[in-house]
């Protein structure tokens, strides 16, 4: 269902979500945390849909916050509009549309719908602000959700600004999309022979932000010689591969065409792994599964991107 | 730079600031013997699935069946794939199944035939071979426990069960843990002596779920509940596990077991254990299995078993719009069985916390709905301030964790009835995993299985365990066997026979209705 409310108030806002709940039972109960969406119009579907998803696993009040340059001359005003039911997932959507001088006060715009005692998370699928950490909504977050990939044009200079204004509870979907490539490598250092990784080498595309924080991690974890270069290629896969070497022994682990990687390492036969890019909705549940700091990933988007050298193109035999 | 260790006890790439690591099994391949069984159908093949979907299966996974049917690899790579496909809870992808079906291997023949087991062993080694399984193996036995002496000697001759320096073999085996604490003992015997006691891994798939790891939670992770879990509050405990269904096919199986051993021996006795065990000391399975041990040690059985024990038989009749059969008229029922399908008892545990609280148990089949849950009921506050005519509708405070369906925690207490004058009733307080968790939450064949393959022992009870329930059970067993049938009967879709309802009422007190 959804309810359209013109010219309104958060507190009207807040009466009409009370007079839902009268009517239709106990909807809004069990909400774990409140997640503020701050998008442009053109993207704010596909968030919502991704947070409707990421509901099912973790029911929330979904606060979208449309921030489309509103022309500050227009008739100050806030159109709002409620979906609970089938057109909300788990959830309840409520959307924000300020209009005019209405707009430049946004946490007063959101902090009436919070939910009470829940945690805040805050989520900018496309352009951030400069400092997250210290914008309006961003200091009433415990966890601030940026994508690297999608927030500027250039998305290493993106990962460069992330590190740059790193304030824990940050977090970027370019590290939530390396999580499966990470278990992967983790698990085959799980397993003998027991030898030091001597050098390491990552390749990927170069809007990938993803890559460069991989090798930034392996880099930071392994102490060991780390190249990665990026391609500008059209690969639409993102990360392609890595190589860590034992001495002149090598474990690969490239990905090929539709989300399946092949690792080969010595004494073993070759296999096949799902390793397919992570879809919105996966990432957006995997972020809300804690809402503590990302400890590893600050040091990984501080000390590991600072420690790593530019990229370079690979020499020792294509990885892809 | 001097590059980071790599030891078998030290990896670089896992870090405990790192929470988003998955532990992934070692390579390793999964052996299910009585793989043509609904278990494995719908169950076991849909776990292995799952875990392969979220990733948690190495790239070197071997899925083998053993059984009796003249088939093929594919064959049984086709039924694997049905099975999934109806079963599984994640969705399916063609790219998963594609890399899990790689694996899949079929054995063909009986637990007698030396040269299927020669078979297997050829099969084994060149899953090793061919998908880098390293010898690791794991022997899931969903077969009846009088096949385990003729499995597990097999596997012993041909050499499959052999301990190898940086391989494990571990074994896997379901309930019943035997009938009785001596044929238990012969079971555990005859398993123990081809495999370690570590690496045998007794599933009760109850301490896989969700609800039931929350009780952990629940009670230790709160200051709420803690101080008032004693019997200076607590009045009583009832814990059930119902089921609206009867025996139908299983009635050859059924016949002789009954709904103490089936379920209280193990299931209820499980959760009593939990709900009453004090704070381990770690998450350790050593730590746990001791708080667990304490417990059904210090179980009582009063002396009276004839005013303490109630036992009855479904008839038949009408269930919710259905005409079903009596336990006595199922097909291949002996007409003079003494089977119970609903047995209660009243325990009593000897420690300072628990001293003069009961703990009520229940199990039946037929009976009202499908559930199970643990029902912790307080004693009633004083009530000096109000009048009885204001308080008549208020019952005993209660929490009450719902293991299965509907998981979740209630919690069940006074309040004010809106309105001139003062009049207090029940209302309930809920929790439904569903509402604040995820509807995605793992089946607990997918947990258990996770923690045979990383060789995790905490959630699979001990020998010990199992013994300390049957000394439990047995003296309660023996009285009913002497006392002999007929046995009360009750009617389909009803709560038990009225024998149970005495029960309680011996005590002043009337059991719940879930």
């Amino acid at each position: 269902m959804i309810v359209d409310l013109p010219d309104t108030t958060t507190s009207g806002i807040s009466k009409s979500l009370v007079k839902l709940r009268e009517e239709g039972g106990a909807v809004a109960l069990g909400r774990v945390l409140t997640l503020i969406i701050a998008s442009e119009e053109a993207t704010a579907e596909e968030a919502i849909e991704a947070a409707n998803e990421a509901s099912r696993e973790h029911p929330m009040r979904v606060i979208v916050l449309v921030t489309d340059a509103a022309e500050t001359d227009a008739e100050p005003r806030l159109d709002a509009e409620i979906r609970v039911g089938g057109d909300a997932g788990a959830s309840e959507v409520i959307m924000l549309r300020p209009h005019g001088e209405v707009a430049s006060d946004e946490q007063s715009l959101v902090m009436g719908l919070l939910l009470p005692d829940a945690p805040v998370v805050v989520w900018w699928p496309g352009s951030a602000p400069d400092v997250p950490g210290s914008s309006p909504l961003g200091r009433i977050a415990q966890r601030r959700i940026t994508d690297a990939s999608a927030r500027a044009a250039d998305p290493q200079q993106a990962l460069v600004s992330c590190a740059r204004t790193y304030t824990p509870g940050d977090a970027d979907f370019a590290w939530t999309r390396v999580t499966l490539w990470r278990a992967q490598l983790a698990a085959v250092l799980d397993q003998p022979p027991f030898e030091n990784i001597t050098r390491v080498e990552v390749s990927g595309s170069l809007d990938s932000p993803s890559t460069t924080l991989l090798a930034a991690w392996l880099h930071l974890a392994l102490q060991a010689p780390t190249q990665y270069a990026l391609t500008d290629d059209a690969h639409p896969q993102g990360i392609q591969g890595v190589r860590l070497f034992r001495g002149d022994d090598s474990i690969d682990l490239v990905r090929m065409s539709s989300g399946i990687a092949t690792l080969t390492q010595p004494g073993q036969p070759p296999h096949e792994v799902a390793l397919q890019r992570r879809s919105l909705r996966d990432c957006l549940a995997d972020e809300l599964r804690r809402l503590d700091p990302d400890e590893l990933y600050g040091e990984v988007i501080t000390a590991g991107l600072a420690g790593l050298d530019a990229p370079e193109p690979i020499t020792t035999g294509a990885l892809a | 730079m001097n590059p980071s260790d790599v030891t078998p006890t030290h990896n670089p790439l896992r870090s405990p600031a790192d929470y988003r690591l998955n532990r992934i099994a070692g390579p390793s391949a999964l052996i299910i013997f009585g793989v043509t069984g609904d278990l494995s159908r719908k169950k076991l093949m849909p776990a292995v699935y799952d875990l392969a979907n979220r990733g948690l299966l190495p790239p070197g996974f071997g899925l083998v069946g053993f059984a009796r049917r003249d088939w093929e690899d594919q064959d049984f790579a086709t039924i694997v794939h049905d099975s999934v496909k109806q079963y599984a809870r994640t969705e399916f992808r063609e790219e998963v199944w594609e890399q899990l079906s790689q694996g899949i291997r079929f054995v063909s023949g009986s637990f007698d035939d030396d040269e299927a087991f020669e078979n297997l062993k050829t099969t084994l080694e060149e899953l090793d071979r061919e998908r880098g399984t390293m010898g690791n193996h794991a022997f899931y036995l969903s077969i009846p426990p009088k096949a385990f002496p003729e499995v597990t000697e097999q596997l012993r001759r041909s050499g499959l069960a052999q301990d190898t320096p940086g391989q494990w073999r571990r074994v896997v085996i379901e309930k019943p843990f035997g009938h009785d604490l001596k044929s238990a003992r012969e079971l555990n015997e005859v398993v123990g002596s081809v495999f370690p006691q570590d690496s045998v891994f007794r599933i009760d798939h109850y301490l896989g779920k969700e609800t039931v790891q929350n009780i952990l939670a629940l009670r230790f992770a709160n200051q709420l509940y803690e101080p008032i879990w004693n019997t200076n509050y607590v009045d009583h405990v009832q814990i059930t596990m119902a089921e609206d269904i009867g025996v139908g096919g299983r009635a050859g199986y059924y016949d002789g077991i009954g709904a103490a051993r089936d379920v209280i021996q193990n299931h209820l006795l499980q959760l009593l254990a939990l709900t009453a065990m004090e704070e381990p000391i770690s998450f350790k399975a050593s730590d746990l299995r001791a708080e667990k041990e304490k417990i059904l040690a210090a179980v009582r059985l009063p002396e009276d078993l004839s005013t303490v024990t109630a036992r009855g038989q479904y008839a038949g009749g009408w269930q919710g719009g259905e005409k079903v059969l009596g336990f006595l008229e199922e097909d291949g029922m002996s007409p003079e069985s003494t089977t119970e399908t609903y047995a209660a008892v009243k325990l009593e545990i000897g420690t300072r916390r628990w001293a003069g609280v009961p703990f009520y148990l229940r199990a039946g089949k037929r009976l009202g709905r499908r559930v199970t849950e643990i029902a912790v009921v307080f004693k009633r506050a004083p009530q000096q301030l109000f009048a009885n005519s204001q308080t008549a509708q208020l019952g005993q405070n209660a929490l009450v964790i719902r293991v299965q369906p509907d998981e979740g925690v209630t919690i069940r207490f006074g309040s004010k009835v809106p309105g001139a004058g003062m009049q207090v009733r029940d209302v309930t307080m809920d929790f439904g995993y569903g509402h604040a968790f995820t509807e995605a939450s793992p089946e607990a064949y997918e947990r258990l299985i996770l923690d045979v393959l990383l060789g995790e022992p905490p959630l699979f009870p001990r020998h010990e365990e199992v013994e300390l329930s049957w000394k439990i059970l047995d003296p309660i067993e023996e009285y009913w066997e002497k006392a002999g049938g007929p046995l009360d009967q009750y009617s389909p879709g009803s709560w038990g026979p009225t024998s149970a309802d005495e029960l309680l009422a011996r005590d002043g007190r009337t059991w719940r209705r879930p």
